[in-house]
C-alpha cells in the first residue's frame, strides 16, 4: 500500500527541479560508455551545479548547440568544433580527453587485418575482400574519422553501400548491434566498445594507430548569440573539466580495469 | 427555458416535399387544434409520417410553412410540441434518468424532479423498473416509457408516429391507455397510424392520406360509416390502394 | 530460440533485483503518457463531438484529416514540437525542452487526433441512433454534446485508453523533445532504447516487460471501472 501511495505521489508530483542546472549537448559516445556517470556526480558534488547530457551524434549535439538549445558542447570532430567557434556561435574551444578508435570484426577475420595497427592498410584489405563493414553513417564525429580514413586509402566506399559496405545511419551502439548480427567489420571508439553488452563474436583486430586517436574539445555556447545561455555556470563545467580535479576524474575512469579516456588540457 | 405562447394552433400551408420528381407530401392547408383525438391513417407511402414529422419541425419542406401558435417553430418552444417515435429513442440511462432528463429541459427544478418522475413511471406500470437501463426494457415498456416521459413535460401537443406498429397485443392496449388518459388530460393528440383496428378505437376525428395529399378529413363515426373518397372506400375494404 | 529464452530468465532475474531509478523511470512515464491523455481528452472529445452533430461545408474534408493525423509519426511530432519550443524556435522563450512539460505537449499532439478520430464516429452513430429525439427536445448543440458524450462514456474511454497506448509506447517523439536526459526526462521507452544501444538487451527486455506490465495494469484497471456499472444492452 505505501508503495503504490509513494508511486501515486512521485507521478503527481513530478515536474520543476529546483537545483541549479546546466545543459551539456554531448555524443552518445561519452553517454554509452559511461564516463559521463562516473565524473558528472563528482562536478555536483563539488560545486551543486547539476548537469544535465542530451547524448546524441555529433552532428545533431552541433545543430542543437547551434540553435542554443545548451549552454556546453562536448564533441569529437576537431574541424567542425573550430567551424563552430569560427562562426561565432562557440565562444572557444578546449582540449579534453582522446580516446582511440579500434577496427573490430568477426573472429575468424576474413579480411586478415589482425594485428594491424594502420587503420589505411586495415581498410584498404576489408574493401579488397569486400567482406561486410557497418558504418555509422550518421555525420558523427565517429563518422566523420571514419570517412577520412577511406579517403586516406582513396576508396570509394560510398559506391558499395548497399554491398558490403552498409550505412547503419546510426548511433554507435545499434551499429554494433548490427555488425554483431551480421558478424561484419566496423570502427568504433574503445570505451563504447569496452562497455558494450552484445559483442556476439566480435572482437579487437586493429589498434594502438597514431592515426586512431580521438580527441575531445569543450566549447562554451556563445551568450552573446543566445542570451538564455547560462554562461557562468557553464564556464565553471569548462573550467573543472578541463583544470585538475576534471583530468583527474576522466584518467580514474575505468572499465574492466582498462582506462579509456586520457586528459590532454594543457 | 419555455416560453408561454401554446403551439396551437398548428398550421402548415402549402407544403410540398419532393424526392426524386415524386411527391411526397402535397398538403395546401392543415390545421390541427382543439381537443378531438385526431387519427391520421393511410397505406404505407402515404406520406403520414413525413407529414407529421414536417409538422414537429424535424423536416424542412421543400416549399410552404408550418407556423406554432402563430409564429415560426423555435427551439423554445420545442418541448411544447410531444413526440413519440415509432423507435423507441431512449437514452443509455435508466428509465428514471431519461423522465428526468426531459423534465431538466423543462426547467424543473431539482426538488420536484425525483416525484414527477416516479409519478410518470407509476403511469406506466414502470415504477418497479425505474432503475433498469431503458435499453434493457421490453419494446412494449420501451414504448411506454417514451410517453409518459414525453407527457411529463406537459406539451400542448402529443405526436405519435406509429407508437405501435412493432407491439404486441398488452403492450398495444398499455400504450392506447395512456394516450386516451392524456388527451382527456387536455393535451391535444395527433396520432399517425396504418393499423385500422388502433384507428377506430382512438379516433375522434379522421384524416386520411393517399400519395402525399389528405384525401378527406371527417369525424371518425361518419368516416368508417360512409367514406366519401374511393381511396379510402377502397382502404376501408381492405383493397389495396394504388 | 535459445538465445531469447535465455534473455527472457536473465531479464527476469534483472526486475527481481529491484531498482529505484527503475521506479523513478516508471512513475515519469506514467506522468507524461497520463498528463498527454488527459489534455487530448479535453481537446480531442468536444472537437470530435462538435464534428459529430455538426455539418458545414468542408466537413468531409476535416474528417479524412483528423483520420490521417491518427498516422502521425512520433518522431515527426517530436521533430515539429522541438523546432518550436527549441531555444531558436518560437516558443524558446517559455524553456520547455528537454523537461517532462515538452513531453506530455509533444505526446498531447500526437494523441488528440485519435481521441478526436474515435469519439467523432461514437459520438456520430450515437447521434444518428437518437439525434431526432434531442431535436424534438429542442436541445441545443451544448447541451447535444454534453448528452452524446455522456451517453457514449464508456466507447469514449475506450478512446482514451487507445490514446494512452499510443502515448506509452511512443519513443519518437519524447527522445527528441526530452532527451533522454538522466533523472530528468527518462522514461521506459527511452530507457529500453539507450539500454539497447549499449547491448544490454536482458535489461532492455526487462524493462520491456514492465511497460507492458504497467499497460495491462492501466487496463485492467478501467475494466473494473466498467464492471461496476451495469452494462447497457444494444437495442
Amino acid at each position: 500500500m505505501r508503495f503504490i501511495l509513494a508511486v501515486l505521489a512521485l507521478v503527481f508530483s513530478l515536474g520543476t527541479a529546483k537545483a541549479e542546472f546546466i545543459l551539456v549537448q554531448s555524443t552518445t559516445s561519452t553517454e554509452s560508455s559511461g564516463l559521463f556517470g562516473h565524473i558528472l556526480p563528482m562536478f555536483t558534488a563539488e560545486t551543486g551545479i547539476e548537469v544535465r547530457v542530451v547524448a546524441v551524434g555529433t552532428g545533431q549535439a552541433i545543430k542543437n548547440a547551434e540553435r542554443g538549445d545548451g549552454d556546453v558542447l562536448l564533441v569529437h570532430a576537431r574541424a567542425a568544433e573550430d567551424r563552430f567557434v569560427a562562426e561565432g556561435f562557440g565562444v572557444a574551444r578546449h582540449d579534453v580527453m582522446y580516446n582511440d578508435f579500434v577496427i573490430v570484426g568477426p573472429q575468424d577475420d576474413p579480411a586478415d587485418v589482425n594485428g594491424l595497427s594502420d587503420p589505411v592498410v586495415a581498410f584498404e584489405r576489408v574493401a579488397a575482400a569486400a567482406v561486410p563493414f557497418v558504418s555509422r553513417g550518421d555525420d558523427s564525429g565517429t563518422h566523420k574519422a571514419e570517412l577520412a580514413l577511406w579517403k586516406e586509402a582513396a576508396i570509394d566506399a560510398a559506391a558499395a553501400s548497399g554491398t558490403w559496405y552498409r550505412e547503419a545511419g546510426a548511433g554507435m551502439g545499434p551499429t554494433l548491434n548490427i555488425a554483431a548480427s551480421m558478424n561484419a567489420y566496423t570502427i568504433t571508439d574503445r570505451a563504447t566498445w569496452a562497455a558494450f553488452g552484445n559483442k556476439g563474436n566480435l572482437v579487437i583486430h586493429v589498434e594502438g594507430g597514431e592515426r586512431l586517436l580521438n580527441p575531445y574539445g569543450v566549447i562554451l555556447v556563445n551568450p552573446d548569440r543566445h542570451p538564455n545561455v547560462k554562461a557562468e555556470l557553464g564556464q565553471t563545467f569548462i573550467d573543472w573539466l578541463t583544470g585538475p580535479r576534471g583530468q583527474e576524474a576522466i584518467a580514474s575512469f575505468r572499465i574492466e580495469g582498462e582506462q579509456l579516456f586520457f586528459p590532454s588540457a594543457e | 427555458m419555455r416560453e408561454s405562447r401554446s403551439v396551437l394552433p398548428v398550421t402548415a400551408t402549402g407544403l410540398h416535399i419532393e424526392r426524386d420528381g415524386r411527391r411526397l407530401v402535397d398538403v395546401p392547408e392543415f390545421v390541427v387544434s382543439g381537443r378531438a383525438l385526431t387519427v391520421i391513417l393511410g397505406p404505407n407511402g402515404a406520406g403520414k409520417s413525413l407529414l407529421l414529422r414536417t409538422l414537429c419541425g424535424l423536416v424542412q419542406p421543400d416549399r410552404g410553412r408550418v407556423l406554432w401558435g402563430g409564429g415560426a417553430p423555435s427551439r423554445a418552444l420545442a418541448l411544447r410540441v410531444g413526440l413519440v417515435f415509432q423507435k423507441p429513442m431512449l437514452l443509455r440511462r435508466s428509465a428514471f434518468a431519461n423522465v428526468v432528463y426531459a423534465l431538466r429541459l423543462a426547467g424543473v427544478p431539482w426538488r420536484e424532479r425525483k416525484g414527477k418522475a416516479m409519478a410518470a413511471l407509476d403511469r406506466a406500470g414502470l415504477a418497479a423498473l425505474a432503475h433498469v437501463p431503458a435499453r434493457l426494457l421490453s419494446g412494449g415498456e420501451q414504448q411506454r416509457l417514451q410517453v409518459v416521459r414525453a407527457m411529463s413535460v406537459a406539451p400542448d401537443i402529443l405526436f405519435l408516429d406509429e407508437p405501435t406498429a412493432s407491439a404486441d397485443p398488452a403492450s398495444t392496449g398499455a400504450v392506447e391507455d395512456l394516450v386516451r388518459r392524456a388527451a382527456a388530460a387536455g393535451t391535444k393528440i395527433v396520432l399517425v397510424t396504418h393499423d385500422l383496428g388502433q384507428a377506430r378505437r382512438m379516433a375522434d376525428e379522421v384524416v386520411f392520406m393517399n400519395r402525399g395529399r389528405v384525401v378527406e378529413r371527417a369525424p371518425a363515426a361518419g368516416f368508417f360509416r360512409q367514406p366519401h373518397s374511393a381511396a379510402a372506400r377502397a382502404y376501408l375494404a381492405g383493397e389495396i390502394v394504388l | 530460440m535459445q538465445e531469447l529464452t535465455g534473455l527472457f530468465l536473465d531479464s527476469l532475474r534483472l526486475l527481481a533485483g529491484f531498482d529505484g531509478n527503475l521506479v523513478e523511470i516508471v512513475a515519469l512515464s506514467l506522468h507524461v503518457s497520463l498528463s498527454a491523455v488527459v489534455i487530448s481528452g479535453a481537446i480531442g472529445l468536444p472537437l470530435g463531438a462538435l464534428l459529430a452533430i455538426s455539418r458545414f461545408p468542408g466537413h468531409g474534408a476535416v474528417i479524412v484529416l483528423v483520420n490521417a493525423l491518427m498516422g502521425l509519426p512520433p518522431v515527426v511530432v517530436g521533430l515539429l514540437v522541438y523546432l518550436m519550443v527549441s531555444n531558436a524556435g518560437p516558443l524558446g522563450v517559455l524553456q520547455l525542452l528537454y523537461t517532462p512539460t515538452a513531453m506530455i505537449i509533444a505526446q498531447a499532439v500526437l494523441v488528440t487526433p485519435i481521441v478526436t478520430a474515435l469519439a467523432r464516429q461514437t459520438l456520430e452513430d450515437l447521434n444518428a441512433e437518437y439525434g431526432e429525439q434531442l431535436t424534438a427536445f429542442g436541445v441545443g448543440r451544448a447541451g447535444r454534446v454534453a448528452t452524446l458524450v455522456w451517453d457514449g462514456r464508456y466507447s469514449l474511454l475506450t478512446a482514451l485508453l487507445a490514446g494512452f497506448g499510443r502515448a506509452i509506447a511512443e519513443v519518437g517523439a519524447v527522445i527528441i523533445v526530452g532527451g533522454n536526459i538522466d533523472h530528468v526526462t527518462r522514461v521506459m521507452t527511452t530507457a529500453i532504447a539507450l539500454e539497447t544501444s549499449r547491448g544490454n538487451l536482458a535489461l532492455a527486455l526487462a524493462l520491456g516487460f514492465v511497460l507492458m506490465i504497467i499497460a495491462v495494469a492501466v487496463n485492467g484497471l478501467v475494466m473494473a471501472l466498467r464492471l461496476t456499472e451495469p452494462r447497457s444492452a444494444h437495442a
